[in-house]
């Protein structure tokens, strides 16, 4: 069977040039970075090389990369090495969990968290941060795209409002990196997080930028790796392949990919709300990454619409997947307002760079013809076509 | 079954719904395995009572996984929906309000006719499944004569499991596979190991899915603290039949019709429950004797091998699971109500209990009882 995958928010496959990159180092090149001799050399040479193609990537120093196992460790590693009891952090509704559960972790153990809502479209309003400020806020910590709706929030504008304040500034990039150019000065942010498994590189590897002078609390205690900020043998391989991915993406926003990309995600987007009736975007209006388009069906339960369309080879996802595989009303799509029936009958198309026009053309042939026939057998659309 | 058909199979991760899994792949079907996820087991770890982590049972994540490995191991694809609002607002919810009002509740008939023979069965036919098919014990058959889709007792019957499937429609019999309605469990645990299938060993559930350990009462109490509620007094007397009380008691809940032990009360000869007057709030207690009852009545009826009940008929009686069953009449009453009357008087009739009515292996109807 033809299989098509639209889930690149989810995962992204290695691209062979990083898969390439990374194979030297799991045999020929095996040894620690931190050793003296040879071996050790080798590989700590490339993990330093890989630092810096991120550094290049992020507009940062190369010193300000830390490599973690990937973007959950680095919200959490932002979050919990900057702020303790009694401190107030300012976050958002619609943070990825990996942000959300850190704060409420620390809310658990004496710490203060406000969480902005979001406007129809998904927004944070600076202004809302603003105001949301206290004299013990000592972190604000925002996402710059939703992994949901790929809705970029004005990470910028929140970077001055936290610079105004003196307050630092984390923000999860994990969907921005390699969609939309990135560069921490002029987000003015202190951190920032990244994950490789959504750039093209494997999973298990990510990266925190910090900020020269930025004095975080290690969450791992071991050896002085990372400059003492992580703890643990580098994943030279992980952190090659992330490296390399890195270049690549740079490269590839050079030569206008993305622009590809976004008249591919249109093209879809605008079929199926042209072609399939009592349907409409996530997010209308605001700016997205070009790779993401989130998609309510009315009168669809979401979960047997990404069923039927796997079983037919298109691979989409609805909102966060939960531990055993079932589906949780978006917490996002409810934060934006929508009423939870519309949120579960919502899906998300995200591409990457092995999607080619053939692949959209066969969601497209799939779609609309699928939710038709889902909505015949729904007894919300129509009580009379199942006869009970 | 020999053309090949798409059919969604209702997994829970026992070996029962793998075996039919595994049974419908080797004859050739495509095959969907679904699991609903329907309660989250950990919702009420730290309530009092409850256990911090609940293992081995539906909607555990052991038993997702258990499932999700069968998928594996047969190479059919799997996936699990969530339906815990419909389960808590079809099944919970009225489980609780039918202990408080005095009643023993059967959640499990609720979830077949609400959860799965309702929104699995639609989920089923969206992602393209002609039927469904779910590891119960029973048969399903269309019979040309009658023009009617039939229930019928199964091979196995230590393992029959019809009286929970009385409130089954045509609709949905005509879009159900039984397929281990012909065979007996020990062969279905052969047939379960001869797939390679890890579980053929796994211990069968008995108890309510939801309910750890099985006590109800606790879990009421977790419940309701959960939501906010207060457990609601209902605390009231113990009287006898001819109306004279013997005692109080702390709450109508506490009581099944046919309950010996925890009455409380020291008298000669052992005293039972009889009934339980919700409104009142008392527990009438009486003799083992007292206990019989020659007649009863239905609510919320559903027949399935015939149409209407237009003239009185002779059936099998099974007023609970485990009860053999008893001959009697059953008779239309009223609207949505039919009479049954036993040919001899039954022990311990109890209200939210289902009756279910057979002739010989065929499932004729059933109801609530009121």
């Amino acid at each position: 069977m033809r299989r098509v995958y639209l889930d690149n928010n989810a995962t992204t496959p290695v691209l062979p040039a990083v898969f390439e990159a990374m194979q030297a180092y799991f045999g020929e090149h095996f040894g620690n970075a931190s050793s003296i001799h040879h071996h050790g050399q080798e590989t700590r040479a490339a993990v330093e090389r890989a630092r810096e193609s991120l550094a290049a990537l992020l507009g940062c120093r190369a010193s300000e990369i830390v490599f973690t196992s990937g973007g959950t460790e680095a919200d959490n590693l932002a979050i919990a090495g900057l702020t303790g009891t009694g401190q107030h952090i300012i976050s958002s509704t619609i943070e990825h969990h990996a942000v959300l559960n850190s704060c409420k972790h620390l809310e658990a153990s004496g710490c203060e968290v406000s969480y902005v809502p979001v406007d129809g479209r998904g927004q944070v309003d600076p202004d809302d941060v603003r105001r949301a400020l206290r004299p013990n806020t000592r972190l604000i910590t925002i996402m710059m795209a939703n992994n949901e709706t790929g809705v970029l929030e004005p990470v910028e504008e929140i970077g001055k409002v936290a610079a105004e304040a003196d307050v630092y500034f984390h923000t999860d990039a994990v969907q921005a990196a390699g969609k939309v150019l990135i560069d921490v000065k002029r987000i003015g942010c202190d951190l920032l997080s990244i994950s490789g498994h959504k750039m093209n590189a494997p999973q298990g590897v990510g990266a925190l930028y910090v900020r020269k002078g930025t004095s975080l609390r290690p969450m791992l205690h071991g050896g002085s790796h990372e400059r003492s900020r992580r703890a643990g043998t580098e994943n030279v391989p992980g952190i090659v392949a992330l490296g390399r991915a890195a270049e690549l993406a740079r490269e590839a926003m050079a030569r206008g990919d993305l622009e590809q990309m976004s008249q591919m995600r249109d093209r879809l987007e605008r079929t199926i709300l042209g072609e399939v009736e009592s349907t409409g975007l996530n997010g209308q209006g605001a700016p997205r990454v070009p790779n993401t388009s989130s998609i309510y069906f009315d009168c669809i339960e979401g979960e047997a619409l990404v069923i039927a369309l796997d079983l037919k080879g298109l691979a989409v996802s609805t909102g966060a997947a939960c531990s055993s595989g079932a589906i949780e009303p978006s917490h996002v799509l409810t934060a934006m307002g929508m009423p939870p029936e519309r949120a579960r009958g919502s899906l998300r198309f995200s591409l990457g760079k092995q999607n080619t026009p053939e692949d959209i053309e066969f969601a497209l042939d799939l779609i609309p013809r699928t939710v038709v026939r889902l909505r015949e057998l729904s007894p919300i659309y129509n009580k009379s076509a199942t006869g009970y | 079954m020999s053309q090949t058909r798409t059919i969604a199979v209702a997994m829970s991760g026992g070996v029962d719904s793998s075996t039919v899994a595994a049974m419908l792949r080797a004859e050739g079907h495509n095959v969907v395995g679904l699991t609903m996820q329907l309660w989250n087991q950990r919702r009420l770890a730290g309530h009092e009572g409850m256990p911090e982590a609940v293992q081995g049972r539906c909607c555990s994540l052991d038993d997702v996984y258990d499932a999700r490995r069968v998928a594996e191991t047969i190479g059919i694809p799997y996936y699990v929906v969530n339906h815990e609002e419909r389960f808590e607002r079809d099944v919970v919810r009225p489980f609780v309000e039918q202990y408080l009002s005095g009643r023993t509740p059967i959640p499990c008939s609720l979830c077949n006719n609400h959860l799965k023979f309702d929104q699995l069965l639609i989920v089923a036919q969206q992602i393209g499944a002609d039927a469904l098919a779910t590891g119960h014990y029973a048969r399903v058959e269309f019979d040309d004569r009658l023009g009617r889709w039939l229930l019928k007792r199964p091979t196995d019957r230590s393992k029959d499991q019809t009286y929970f499937l009385f409130g089954l429609t045509q609709a949905q019999l005509s879009r159900t596979l039984f397929p281990l309605g012909g065979m007996m469990k020990p062969e279905v645990r052969q047939l379960a190991q001869q797939h390679g299938l890890a579980l053929a060993q796994k211990p069968d559930s008995q108890e309510i899915c939801f309910v750890p350990g099985g006590d109800y009462k606790k879990f009421l109490d977790a419940y309701l603290a959960e939501q906010g509620e207060a457990l609601p007094d209902t605390a009231g007397e113990l009287v006898t039949t001819d109306g004279q009380v013997v005692g109080e008691h702390g709450g109508i809940h506490n009581f099944t019709v046919g309950q010996r032990k925890g009455l409380g009360v020291a008298t000669g000869s052992p005293l039972y429950v009889i009934q339980i007057k919700g409104d009142a709030r008392q527990v009438v207690v009486g003799d083992q004797e007292e206990l019989y009852s020659r007649t009863l009545r239905v609510h919320r009826t559903n027949l399935i091998s015939v149409g209407d009940l237009q003239e009185p008929m002779r059936a099998t009686v099974k007023i609970r699971h485990r009860h053999e069953g008893a001959p009697a009449l059953i008779e239309k009453s009223g609207d949505d109500e039919i009479l049954v009357t036993f040919d001899q008087p039954q022990r311990a009739v109890t209200p939210g209990q289902a009756a279910v009515f057979y002739a010989d292996d065929v499932v004729v109807g059933g109801g609530w009882i009121a």
